[in-house]
């Protein structure tokens, strides 16, 4: 891949993704495009870029989904759900008895191990029963919110992170695959969203997951989605990041969750900004280097 | 350092098993079929045991049994690694004591995932 090349592919995802590649992630971008390429008949990266300069849209999308679909599993990381059984929940049910109706967003779900790992969360958690509890799962990707959808994971997909208990509970096996019971997956709505575009239309979360995307995109690009999601989260409600993530240094839109390392809560008292939120921020965050 | 019983009638696999776990800071003791790791329990428990089903002389299932029924035979974690890749065995299995469940065929993830479950790392 020359660096003309590997240049205008960076561009075009940043632009339609927001996906910012730092200059030494060509063997990212070669071990994802060089399949999708062989498959539609082109022997290189270097003609499949021709093809995207004659600005074929249906190749754009390929090109971007497969640069943006990324690894996920049940549970993963474990901690953030044992967050949610010990703090969110009890929280919530006491705060919303009277409604006794939960909204959560799980961002950039991929192929759903995620949402669907929230969905049994809320199954297991008795107090949580006869709630109404809708799970809003979105993804850039249609392809991955197929797979989502159908709920169907290989053997490897349900050992990796799914405690066997809940894999005899709320599984069905077919050969070597699993599916998803529809109980599990009905609890599930799924819609095809990117994150650098408005997201206010799906309305206010308790809850919002939003783990491992922020780190592929630049410092502004959080910021402003920091800044949304804090539009659309409950001011008691919690955000969820990945392990890598953080606001600090980056946004005052939310604080952190006492206790319960990735998880903020909106911040009530913010700092009088003078412009861009992000810039006295990210100043500081520069000067404390 | 915690210790882990690797039982398999396939040296193979207990060659793959105990390069995975000794990269999780196990020291492995291996046994070849149910019987040889009833002894090896006699004279110590240990942490875990990776536990194949199908085995001659003893099988796993007959194993876990009398592992359970032993003074402080509860303790260790097991967790089954076999073919036996339905619903029903792994159900039996639960039934029987196991504490966590691999079907074959594995790697380092789903292994380091299963430990992690059961709270072994």
């Amino acid at each position: 891949m020359t660096p003309q090349d590997y240049e205008f592919l960076r561009k075009i995802l940043k632009e339609r993704s927001g996906l910012d590649l730092s200059s030494d992630k060509q063997y990212l971008v070669e071990s994802r495009l060089i399949p999708l390429a062989r498959r539609i008949g082109l022997s290189d990266i270097g003609e499949l870029v021709q093809k995207l300069k004659v600005g074929t849209e249906p190749l754009t999308s390929e090109v971007v989904e497969a640069m943006t679909t990324n690894e996920t599993f049940f549970f993963r990381d474990k901690i953030p759900f044992d967050h949610l059984k010990e703090a969110v929940f009890p929280a919530l049910v006491q705060a919303r008895a009277s409604r006794r109706a939960l909204r959560i967003w799980c961002a950039a779900s991929s192929t759903g191990q995620e949402p669907y790992s929230i969905a049994m969360c809320v199954k297991e958690f008795a107090a949580l029963a006869g709630w109404r509890v809708e799970i809003v799962a979105t993804d850039l990707s249609q392809d991955v919110l197929e797979k989502s959808k159908a709920g169907i994971y290989s053997q490897f997909e349900v050992q990796r992170g799914l405690p066997i208990q809940l894999l005899v509970k709320y599984f069905k096996q077919t050969g070597e695959l699993w599916q998803l019971s529809a109980d599990i997956r009905g609890m599930v709505q799924h819609r095809q969203l990117n994150l650098l575009q408005d997201f206010s239309h799906l309305g206010t979360f308790d809850l919002i997951f939003c783990r491992n995307v922020l780190i592929y995109f630049d410092q502004d690009t959080k910021v402003g989605i920091f800044e949304r999601l804090s539009k659309i989260l409950e001011p008691d409600g919690v955000l969820a990041l990945g392990a890598a993530e953080s606001v600090v240094g980056l946004s005052d839109a939310f604080k952190p969750y006492p206790d319960r390392r990735g998880l903020y809560r909106p911040n009530a008292v913010r700092a009088p900004r003078t412009g861009s939120a992000a810039m006295p921020l990210r100043a500081v965050a520069a000067a404390t280097r | 350092m915690r210790t882990c019983l690797v039982v398999d009638d396939s040296s193979v696999i207990r060659k793959v098993a105990r390069r995975i776990l000794e990269g999780l800071d196990f020291q492995i003791i291996e046994a070849e079929d149910g019987e040889k790791a009833l002894e090896v329990c006699k004279r110590g428990l240990p942490d875990a045991i990776l536990l194949d089903w199908n085995m001659p002389i003893m099988d796993g299932y007959e194993f876990l049994g009398n592992l359970r029924r032993m003074p402080g035979g509860d303790a260790p974690k097991v967790v089954f690694c076999t073919t036996e890749n339905d619903v029903a065995h792994i159900a039996r299995a639960l039934h029987a004591g196991a504490n966590e469940y691999i079907m074959k065929p594995f790697d380092k993830d789903i292994v380091t995932a299963k430990f992690q479950e059961v709270g072994l790392i």
